[in-house]
């Protein structure tokens, strides 16, 4: 089984903050893999990584065989063509309508006629089930379209290799499952290799092949759906069975509170 | 007190950092050729944004500072029993000093603020980045095409600005206070001068244009993608372009006197 | 969402318009006409002083402007001031023997040339000269003139005084 991505020791500050300490990832060619964490692990930021909006402090990222912090501009944004990534918010572009929106990867890349743009968008637009809402501004959708119409942007392009930054936080269950049905029809039709960030843990261990779970710059657990749960780490099993006090303390680390409340200035 | 030095050497080093990455940003932007298939629809479009969406603010203004420079100038003129003067007055004014400086403050204020809350919120809503995720560069996509529709749109609202002043003018002090007609236009003609005194006004603006566009733009792209940092960013962006033009203006005004 | 083709026609009419206010600036504004060739014709007139007499300052007869100082130059054998005026084409009758003087408008206002018609049948043509030519009034000289007159006079009438006493 070979991978389409090769993380080794990463390592990533910010503002003197270590966000990565020595993190291996390996994503395989052609499945869906999932990267699970709290809140403010870095997991955005490991998209961000990957797709060499930023860089490591220490460490390398191999895609598709090529380490793309080492690439110069026109190489990265060749790869690129080849990468989709799905923001939080979705990034559409409010300017533009939904059709637009889907057709701006064709027409900055492509010298395809109108006709054949045409067809395109609507087939992408079909997959995600919108082809109805073509005329729409982004203002007027609702979350879960939004989130659908910048998947059928992402994908305009075919790409080879797709990421989902937090596709499911903020959804209703009925768009949550319409996405997840949609990562993981949309991975085995194409033929993609997929990578979904999240911390919605049920849903995510519902689709996901492979599973890694970060926390404090590290990984703390990895394997397939199935043998994660399975792992008896503390702190794993804290994050997915969402208990509020364990290895992962409520409080964020203060002074006791005798201390704070008698010593009076903060 | 070394740590008062060394703030103060922070400080320099953020401010030079600033000046480096807005300059690199200007160059980029600048350097890249605007591909004629694509580029073009997308800089009249900004033309549009910055320039024919400013015009209704422009004119009007324009129209009622001729008209209180004309009645300020007259009253003040008749004391002296040369009223005859008020065309070239209000021409000179208007061309060299009114014209580009209140249009560039205009523009800064609607135009510069839109531009820096425009580019702040892509970037806040990841707009710009999934647009280079996208492998299209935001700098050439969203950036250059909004630098050169405001380095275009400027001049050609100070020219407007400054034809709809002296026309406020020749309405209050022709119109109005009665001056004559034939006297108004011909002491203007024979006291201003074509290149010393309109174009050197017109080279003003081209100046101004650039400065202000370039000072909206990094301040939207370099803003901190929080609500409270667009508002910053916006309020930094109207008020380094008013100081930038006000400084610059004098510079450029001795330098012309002194011809160069 | 407004069309690429409306955005393009307004932005076609802003540029229009900046162009006619251009145009209005240089012609109407600073009275920009050295760009197209003026169809008058052009007179000489040598002057032994000008004073502040400018390229474009008026020419005029009976107060009236017909035309316009096109070129000043020095006559480098006879270091007189060689006045090039533009004559509006209309103006196609002034005979050729008239006189033509610098004056000063009110007490303090520009230097213009004013051409005084005389009675000859001939007019002037292009390229033709006037020869009669008044030079400008200069204040100082004039002042001098009148204080060296004045202590002239006081001195004479003193002498004449002492003659006589």
């Amino acid at each position: 089984m070979s991978n389409f991505v090769e993380i080794t020791n990463l390592h990533f500050q910010h503002n003197n903050r270590a966000i990565f300490r020595g993190v291996d990832i390996n994503i395989p060619l052609g499945k869906v893999t999932a990267v699970m964490g709290p809140s403010g692990t870095g997991k955005t930021t490991l998209l961000r990584l990957i797709g060499a909006q930023l860089y490591p402090t220490q460490g390398q990222v191999l895609v598709d065989g090529q380490n793309i912090h080492a690439l110069n501009r026109h190489e990265l944004y060749k790869l690129r063509k080849r990468m989709g990534l799905l923001f939080q918010s979705g990034g559409l572009f409010t300017h533009l309508n939904v059709f637009e929106n889907v057709a701006f990867p064709l027409r900055e890349h492509t010298k395809l006629s109108d006709a054949m743009i045409r067809s395109l968008v609507l087939m992408k637009l079909e997959m995600v089930g919108l082809r109805g809402a073509y005329h729409l501004m982004p203002s007027e959708l609702s979350g879960g379209m939004s989130r659908r119409v910048a998947l059928a942007r992402a994908i305009s392009l075919d790409p080879e290799f797709i990421m989902y930054d937090e596709p499911l936080s903020g959804q209703d269950p009925i768009s949550m499952g319409v996405l997840i049905k949609l990562i993981r029809t949309l991975n085995d039709s194409l033929g993609l290799t997929t990578v979904v960030v999240s911390h919605d843990v049920q849903e995510i261990l519902s689709i996901a092949d492979y599973v890694y779970v970060i926390a404090d710059g590290k990984i703390i657990g990895q394997g397939t759906p199935s043998s994660i749960n399975l792992d008896n780490a503390g702190q794993l099993q804290q994050f997915l069975n969402g208990l509020p006090d364990g290895p992962v303390p409520f409080h964020y680390p203060a002074k006791s509170l005798q201390q704070d409340l008698i010593g009076g200035n903060l | 007190m070394m740590s008062y030095v060394q703030s103060l050497g922070r400080s320099g080093m953020q401010i030079l950092r600033d000046y480096g990455r807005a300059g690199l940003l200007l160059y980029r932007a600048i350097v890249h050729v605007p591909n004629v298939r694509k580029g073009f629809p997308l800089v009249v479009q900004q033309i549009y944004a910055e320039g024919v969406l400013s015009l209704l603010i422009i004119i009007v203004s324009s129209l009622f500072i001729g008209m209180v420079v004309a009645l300020q100038g007259y009253h003040t003129l008749a004391k002296f029993g040369a009223s005859q003067e008020l065309g070239p007055l209000v021409a000179l004014s208007v061309a060299r000093e009114l014209g580009p400086v209140v249009t560039a403050l205009l523009f800064a204020g609607r135009a510069g603020s839109a531009l820096t809350a425009e580019i702040g919120l892509m970037k806040a809503t990841e707009q710009l980045s999934s647009m280079e995720m996208m492998a299209v560069d935001p700098i050439y996509r969203v950036i250059s095409p909004r630098l050169w529709g405001g380095f275009i749109s400027l001049p050609m609202l100070t020219l407007i600005f400054n034809a709809m002043a002296i026309y406020g003018a020749y309405l209050v002090g022709v119109k109005w206070l009665g001056i004559d007609a034939g006297s108004f236009w011909s002491n203007m003609q024979s006291s201003v001068d074509f290149h010393g005194d309109i174009l050197n006004g017109i080279y003003k603006s081209i100046v101004f244009g650039i400065v202000v566009t370039w000072i909206s733009v990094y301040q939207g792209y370099d803003a901190v993608p929080t609500s409270a940092g667009i508002a910053n960013a916006t309020t930094r962006s109207v008020v380094y372009s008013s100081l930038a033009v006000l400084g610059l203006d004098f510079v450029l005004t001795a330098m012309m006197i002194g011809g160069w | 969402m407004i069309s690429q083709r409306t955005i393009e026609s307004f932005v076609g009419l802003f540029l229009f318009g900046a162009l006619l206010a251009l145009i209005v600036l240089a012609f109407k504004v600073s009275g920009l006409t050295t760009i197209f060739k003026s169809d008058g014709y052009y007179v000489t007139a040598a002057f032994d002083d000008i004073g502040q007499l400018k390229v474009r300052s008026a020419v005029k007869i009976g107060g009236v402007t017909v035309g316009e100082v096109s070129n000043i130059k020095l006559d480098p054998t006879t270091f007189k001031a060689v006045v090039h005026m533009n004559i509006k084409s209309h103006v196609n009758d002034i005979p050729a023997d008239s006189t033509a003087s610098i004056l000063t408008a009110g007490l303090l206002g520009d230097n213009y040339i004013a051409i005084s018609p005389m009675y000859s049948n001939e007019f002037l043509k292009n390229n033709s000269e006037i020869q009669e030519t008044h030079s400008a009034m200069i204040l100082e000289k004039l002042i001098g003139q009148l204080l060296f007159k004045i202590n002239n006079s006081s001195k004479t009438t003193a002498e004449n005084e002492g003659v006589k006493s």
